[in-house]
């Protein structure tokens, strides 16, 4: 089933995030252009690291044309990052993507210092149903004219009807990200909810409600990654990269799995596998998972065999998953409470497991965390998913 | 470093495909690929598409699109774009994955179906510039690229029917190409009088827009050999993105693409580029852009490479063969599909599989280069057999 190569963990180099710099995240960013927002988040990556943008070998951003409004748009992307000259590459694909091809590009021995920047400027978007409806089959379902939602509302119903998770127990997973967001300074969507509240919200589409779903923020992060003799010098607190994993399932809906995600369980094996993870229950301290709606957050934690099938949702509405619970999940507020970020939300787990393994996180550091797991998924229409394991020792 | 060979290609014929969706297209490309070095997708280990531009297909999201047609379905999947530098990129993209040691096994390809948008690809190109500034203009690429062609043609020197050449060259080569759109015996005066589009540039001088996939099968070195007995060798990739802003470069010399050229040398160990490199397909959408990129890639002297095109050296036959497959001039442009098409050609003339379009004295040393963004961007990769 997993297609790696034999050996593969016991003799990868080592690559670590030596430097994280972040811009955001709001609902609204009318100070800034998304250009701005990527120089300031840059620079600031640059000054954790310790590092002048000639020191790096070469930069990977995420993006996605329409989402910038602008065809060919990596091209935009050299300038503010200081990279002009210099190679430069962009990966279509969701944040963590890019940083898994920058992980690679210095596991060739090529490159020794790389930088990956992704960011969301959401607020620009008028039409943003629009543009996710026109992701979908051309042909088989485009002239259907849906919402794009109604696909969120088919899966949620099919996975608490395989699952046995109930409606509520997806509530709490609100209630929890939001409150979590509380902490968060960087968070723009914490709010002090109940059970009543999320349940009573305007009907999206049967079961989904309008406060399951993350809304949309904007921000930029970026990263710098470094192989291991050149991080030990750069960093005090290297975050080393244990385990990565990526997968796409179908684009089709006709043939998709709709209880599980299938992308998320292939990726998470491959990362176990990379990082020599042979109980996830056990080892896995924290995770910061994507909950981009309210019931992906419990689907997600199966499939990344966190807990059993049908065990998540009595796991949240339990506490399990709380700040201070046995194993908690989204800490910063996921994207439930920070923001929805489109191409960035990978990035944004990985700079709160890095944080959080920096011990860096403020209110909301957990205690004595040495192993962190960051997953994401890149949201309707499709079915990829991407998983990295980070460690601070 | 992890050595990565080139074990298998394949590529549909470039025409405006109507009957085909992009995925059928890259299936296709795909199993052509998978078949020539008797494959089949169970063994692939990832998938890597490359795709320049979503408005084109009309497509949102346009690798999720592709996955499942790339054999991506179930398998971890990336897509990336650097523009019309992508096919080669997309070489480079394949190589990281198993360079890294992560894979054995890795399936490229490029797609783009142009034909879709309508009523003309060049519509989409507006895109491409500045919100603000440029885009009030409702520009397309010719405009722009009218711009640097003059520019270029100044610096050096050059008339119409000098780089005419290029086109009279790549156009005659495409004859022989099976999945050729475009290829013509044409005459010098034919070009020169063919009308004109946005002055300097004639029709003759431009790539026409197509439809069409390419794909390579990349291996590890420790596979390499069980797959096949002439695998040919990534030996030096490189890639390099320029400022944004076109109006602050140097239109007359792609120094981005000496700088991409250099990382892939290094990488190579090749220091005498005019004599190490025997074959070679630099990125031709326009008929000057042969000649620039020869330049920049130091196959050629600065304001040398007309000489050397007039002179025969880089025909079919010459001491150095330029663009044999027919390039983008003859063989036609679906952007990233074009250049992985280059790469296809690199693979069958190293292992002396071109059929007519094969170059005389078994060359050793291919190089394929694309050039894409807002004219900003240079990639290069460096094959051996």
């Amino acid at each position: 089933m997993v297609y790696l190569k034999k050996g593969v963990g016991v003799m990868t180099r080592k690559v670590a995030v030596v430097g994280i710099g972040h811009y955001g995240f709001r609902s609204v960013s009318p100070e800034v252009s998304f250009r701005e927002m990527i120089y300031e988040s840059a620079t600031r990556a640059y000054e954790d690291a310790g590092l002048e943008p000639m020191d790096i070998d070469g930069f990977v951003t995420a993006g996605e044309d329409w989402h910038e409004g602008h065809s060919i748009a990596d091209e935009i992307t050299p300038d503010q990052l200081g990279a002009v000259k210099r190679p430069v590459f962009t990966v279509n694909g969701d944040a963590m993507h890019a940083f898994i091809s920058a992980y690679m590009h210095i596991l060739t021995g090529q490159m020794s210092i790389c930088m990956v920047e992704s960011r969301s400027k959401a607020s620009n978007i008028v039409n943003s149903h629009e543009i996710t409806a026109m992701a979908l089959d051309p042909i088989y379902n485009r002239p259907l004219e849906e919402n794009p939602y109604f696909i969120a509302g088919l899966e949620m119903n099919r996975y608490l009807y395989e699952s046995g998770n109930t409606r509520e127990q997806c509530a709490q997973v609100v209630v929890k990200n939001k409150r979590n967001a509380m902490k968060n300074p960087n968070a723009g969507h914490g709010a002090k909810l109940d059970l009543e509240d999320i349940l009573n919200s305007e009907a999206v589409s049967y079961p989904l409600t309008s406060l399951d779903i993350s809304p949309h923020s904007d921000g930029c992060v970026v990263f710098i990654l470094a192989e291991a003799e050149m991080a030990r010098t750069l960093s005090k607190n290297p975050i080393w990269i244990q385990g990565v994993g990526w997968c796409t399932e179908t684009p089709s809906l006709e043939r998709r799995d709709w209880g599980r995600s299938f992308c998320t369980r292939h990726a998470s094996q491959m990362a176990y596998k990379m990082a020599r993870i042979n109980f996830p229950r056990k080892d896995i301290q924290f995770a910061e998972i994507s909950d981009e709606f309210s019931y992906k957050e419990l689907q997600h934690m199966e499939d990344l065999n966190l807990c059993h099938r049908g065990e998540a949702g009595f796991l949240a509405s339990e506490g399990a998953t709380d700040f201070d619970g046995d194993l908690p999940i989204n800490p910063s507020g996921g994207t439930l409470g920070v923001g929805n970020l489109q191409e960035a939300n990978g990035a944004l787990k990985i700079l709160e497991v890095v944080a959080q393994l920096r011990g860096e996180a403020g209110k909301r550091q957990l205690k004595d965390v040495k192993l962190g797991l960051a997953h994401t998924w890149r949201g309707l229409p499709t079915t990829s998913g991407a998983v990295v394991i980070l460690s601070n020792a | 470093m992890n050595r990565v060979a080139v074990v298998g290609a394949g590529m549909t014929k470039f025409v405006r495909r109507a009957m085909e969706t992009p995925k059928e297209l890259a299936y296709e490309a795909v199993k052509m690929a998978l078949d020539s070095c008797q494959l089949t997708i169970k063994d692939v280990g990832c998938v890597v598409a490359g795709s320049a531009v979503d408005c084109f297909d009309g497509v949102h999201m346009k690798g999720e699109y592709l996955s499942d047609g790339s054999g991506g379905s179930r398998k971890p999947f990336m897509r990336h774009s650097v523009g019309g530098g992508t096919g080669v990129f997309s070489c480079i993209h394949g190589w990281m994955h198993v360079a890294s040691g992560l894979f054995d096994i890795c399936v490229v390809v490029a797609e783009e179906k142009m034909s879709s948008c309508q009523p003309h690809p060049q519509g989409a190109f507006l895109t491409v510039y500045d919100n603000t500034i440029e885009r009030p203009l409702g520009l397309n690429l010719l405009w722009i690229v009218a711009q640097e062609m003059h520019h270029y043609m100044k610096t050096n020197g050059y008339s119409s029917e000098d780089v005419a050449l290029v086109s009279v060259k790549n156009k005659g080569n495409a004859l022989n190409h099976p999945a050729a759109m475009l290829g013509a015996k044409l005459t010098v005066e034919d070009v020169v009088n063919s009308e004109i589009i946005s002055w300097p540039v004639h029709r003759l001088d431009i790539s026409a827009t197509s439809d069409g996939a390419a794909a390579i099968v990349l291996a590890s070195e420790s596979l390499a050999y069980r797959i096949t007995d002439k695998p040919v060798w990534i030996e030096g990739v490189g890639y390099n993105l320029d400022t944004w802003y076109w109006t602050s470069r140097d239109l007359a010399y792609p120094i981005y693409v000496e700088k991409a050229a250099r990382m892939a040398y290094e990488m190579a160990g090749i220091k005498e580029p005019q004599k190490e490199v025997h074959i070679a397909e630099p990125y031709d959408p326009f008929n000057f852009k042969e000649l620039q990129n020869m330049e920049a890639l130091l196959l050629a002297d600065r304001g040398k490479a007309v000489q050397l095109t007039a002179d025969g050296v880089t025909s079919r036959e010459g001491n150095m063969p330029v663009c044999p497959s027919g390039g983008l001039l003859g063989v036609g442009n679906p952007i990233s599909a074009a250049a992985v098409m280059k790469i296809c050609e690199i693979f069958w003339q190293l292992r002396g599989e071109a059929g007519e379009r094969q170059v005389p004295g078994n060359p050793k040393c291919g190089l394929a280069q694309a050039w894409g963004d807002m004219m900003q961007c240079g990639t290069v990769v460096i094959l051996r057999k």
